[in-house]
């Protein structure tokens, strides 16, 4: 059975390296569903997130494949354990009444906000699980004139941490 | 010690303990020719192409345990060595090799042979540098061969931009010991629960099987595997690029297994209770039907690479780690059984085998006429004593040698078993003759292989490394036409060589001995007249019978006990 799995990497941060992470995927005909890296709070190491989908053994080898690659240092899988995951979403919407009642009646319980109005179009930030936001967009799909989606980032929970 | 960026490489390469470094000049390593003119301790083999050079370095690399070292210019001098790379990296083989690219500030401008080749080379190397500072040369080098040399071995491929070899700028140089990555910690020692849970199996099975690979020869395990399977006595079948760890006339060896391995092999795969692999990866034509392998069988899998296990075939006891620590603990164990170990309980499994083996199965016809290309290999088997280092390149002469020379010891039979590359053999045996001055080498090629890199004759000249050249001529792609007549109703779609040149006049040409055979009952003294000429390369030029065929064969996509008998064997259709 196919499960989703978010996968955690710190990778060296060298020239080359994202592209090896990426090369496996193509190389392998692995699915990524989104991948995102940036520096760490020690500037030689990137973590990088990325999603992927596939049947227990092929997560298996995904992960053995990756930990293979010389330039990744550690890898957690976060679906195996109590893991915290956020995505972030900035959309671009027309300025209208039932869209502002709308963004905050979300802002009640969750981080939803309008970030920016220009010209009468607005930027609303939107940060949550990402089977929350898949909902949330596509009860938006007509509104929205532009999207921009961070991918999934996510930390395990406690004392747990993927860390040198 | 103060040194420029070339002197660095080649001074590096001196520290790592490289006799050879096979390559060929271009604009952007000029200063690291130069580097090379200027010194003695390493020397430098100019091959006629690039892809000579790495294949040069992987035979040299196969045949006596030592990395193999290229060096070779950007663009087409890096693009010309992938296929070698590719070669080297599918069956893991330790290579460094060095490429130049243009200076720094060019890079990224399309500038004259430029090309990215840590991103053409990416998938296909174990590891690869672009070195972006001299003062990083001498450690880059060191990961180099660390890496390469590591773990499961494998092509590494450090790029050095023009200009940090720049004869003008110096840097203080010390080669360092050892290198720690915190990315990279290749030795991992078996787990001792693991092996216990082995044994027990072992302990258990009635109808084992030892299959075991080349990793057994990357490991230096041979003797450890030896061992075990004489205190076992259980039966060993060897992949292509296993042959030779265990001794191929051993009574318990059942040869090769797969595609074209012996009916006795793979039909105990097929009926086997316990199968223990040993550095060994379950590659598609060893394995044939995923979905019928080895039905009755638990599986034992012993592998430095984790990657390797499970990944086609779920194994049930994986041991990750060193190959030889582990065999000496597995070894351990089972001496400590005793004479509660008990053999007696597999004599009936080996009177099955028996069976198997009386079919014959690789029997062809010995009244032909014609030369069969298995007749030439067994005869080259009797003029070298079977102590010969054999190459190969690609196709069915490939097979036929793989069949019918048994090889006793590891690192003799040499050829691409992962890539399948036309154009290996020559050059391969070419650096086999580098790391063996004195020993007898062959390269057992087809008409249609041998042209791929035909030009190392020249540089065989030059270094003067005598090889015996065994041309099983078909005047077929061979291997292509077997599969032609098997699945597609004998359409030989391009299979057929026209207008092939004279072999004899073309290895006289390029100074060597030519020789054309054309009678069966000249095969054995033409060989062992080759052979008495010790101090030269000569192209023996068989012409074989036109449409043999390697039999058994398993055509791809089926299960080990559904295999093409040959026509000669004692094999009757239901008698299994
Ligand atoms: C570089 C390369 N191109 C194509 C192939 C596909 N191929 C495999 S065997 C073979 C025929 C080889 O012919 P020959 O060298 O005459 O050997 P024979 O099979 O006749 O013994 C070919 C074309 C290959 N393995 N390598
Ligand atoms: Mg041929």
């Amino acid at each position: 059975m196919s499960r989703q799995h978010i996968i955690s990497l710190l990778l060296e941060n060298e020239a080359g390296a994202l592209s090896r992470v990426s090369g496996l995927f193509s190389a392998r005909a692995y699915n990524i569903e989104s991948l995102t890296v940036a520096p760490t709070q020690d500037p030689s190491l990137s973590r990088l997130t990325l999603v992927t989908v596939g049947s227990e053994e092929t997560i298996e080898q995904i992960k053995k494949q990756l930990n293979k690659l010389v330039d990744v240092v550690k890898l957690i899988d976060l679906s195996e354990s109590f893991s915290l995951e956020r995505e972030l979403a900035l959309i671009k919407v027309k300025k209208t009444d039932a869209i502002v009642n709308k963004v905050e009646a979300l802002s009640k319980d969750s981080s939803a906000h309008i970030t920016d109005e220009t010209d009468g179009y607005l930027i609303i930030e939107l940060a949550g699980e990402k089977p929350w936001l898949d909902d949330l967009l596509l009860s938006l799909t007509d509104d929205i004139l532009e999207i921009v989606r961070s991918g999934v980032i996510g930390l395990s929970r406690g004392e747990r941490a993927l860390s040198l | 010690m103060e040194l420029s960026g070339g002197e660095i490489v080649i001074q590096s390469l001196k520290d790592e303990g490289v006799e050879y470094v096979f390559g060929y000049p271009g604009g952007c390593v000029l200063h690291i020719y130069d580097a090379i003119f200027k010194q003695d301790a390493v020397q430098h083999v100019l091959v006629r192409h690039e892809q000579g050079a790495t294949h040069a370095a992987d035979g040299y690399a196969r045949s006596s345990g030592k990395p193999g070292v290229v060096l070779v210019t950007s663009g087409p001098g890096a693009t010309n060595a992938v296929t070698g790379i590719a070669t080297a990296f599918m069956d893991s083989i330790p290579m460094v090799i060095i490429t130049g690219q243009v200076p720094r500030p060019v890079i990224g401008t399309d500038a004259f042979q430029e090309v990215d080749t840590v991103g053409i080379t990416r998938p296909c190397v174990k590891h690869n540098f672009l070195v972006k500072n001299v003062s990083d040369i001498a450690e880059t080098m060191k990961k180099a061969f660390f890496i390469a040399t590591s773990g499961r071995p494998g092509p590494v491929v450090v790029d050095i931009p023009k200009d940090i070899t720049d004869p003008n700028i110096k840097v203080p140089y010390s080669y360092p010991e050892d290198v720690s990555m915190r990315s990279y910690q290749p030795t991992v020692s078996g787990d001792i629960g693991q092996t216990r849970k082995a044994v027990k199996l072992i302990q258990e099975a009635k109808r084992p099987v030892i299959y075991s690979g080349g990793g057994v020869i990357l490991g230096e395990a041979s003797e450890e595997l030896r061992t075990l399977c004489h205190t076992l006595q259980f039966p060993v079948t060897q992949t292509l690029m296993g042959l030779g760890a265990f001794p191929g006339t051993d009574p318990q060896s059942m040869g090769m297994l797969g595609m074209h391995g012996t009916y006795e092999a793979n039909m105990a795969m097929h009926d086997s209770d316990l199968i223990i692999a040993i550095g060994a990866r379950f590659d598609d034509r060893v394995t044939g039907k995923i979905a019928e392998f080895c039905p009755h069988a638990k599986i034992i899998h012993i592998d430095v690479d984790p990657a390797s296990i499970s990944k086609t075939i779920t194994v049930d006891v994986p041991i990750v780690g060193q190959v030889k620590p582990i065999l000496l603990d597995m070894l351990a164990q089972i001496e400590g059984l005793g004479e509660t170990f008990d053999r007696a309980r597999i004599a009936d499994w080996w009177n099955k085998i028996e069976e198997w083996r009386a079919v014959d199965c690789m029997a062809y016809d010995m009244n032909s006429g014609t030369i069969k290309p298995q007749y030439v290999i067994e005869q080259l088997y009797k003029v070298t004593k079977g102590e010969a280092f054999v190459t190969s390149d690609v196709g069915q002469h490939q097979m036929f040698a793989a069949q019918f020379y048994p090889f006793d010891k590891p690192r003799r039979w040499i050829n691409s078993g992962g890539l399948g590359t036309m154009g290996f053999g020559l050059p391969a045996a070419m650096g086999v003759k580098f790391a063996h001055p004195e020993a007898n080498v062959a390269c057992v090629t087809g008409e249609g292989s041998i042209q791929m890199c035909l030009q190392e004759l020249s540089t065989m000249l030059q270094y003067d490394t005598p090889v015996k050249v065994i041309n099983l001529n078909n005047g077929f792609l061979g291997m292509v036409r077997q599969w032609q007549e098997f699945t597609y109703k004998r359409r030989y779609s391009h299979s057929y060589l026209e207008a092939l040149p004279d072999f004899k006049k073309l290895a006289e040409a390029y100074g060597h001995v030519g020789m054309q055979i054309t009678k069966k009952e000249d095969v054995e003294p033409a060989l062992r007249e080759a052979f008495a000429m010790k101090d030269r390369t000569v192209f023996l030029d068989f012409l074989t019978d036109t449409e043999e065929n390697v039999y058994p064969m398993i055509e791809s996509g089926k299960a080990h006990n559904d295999m093409v008998m040959a026509p000669s064997s004692k094999y009757k259709k239901g008698s299994s």
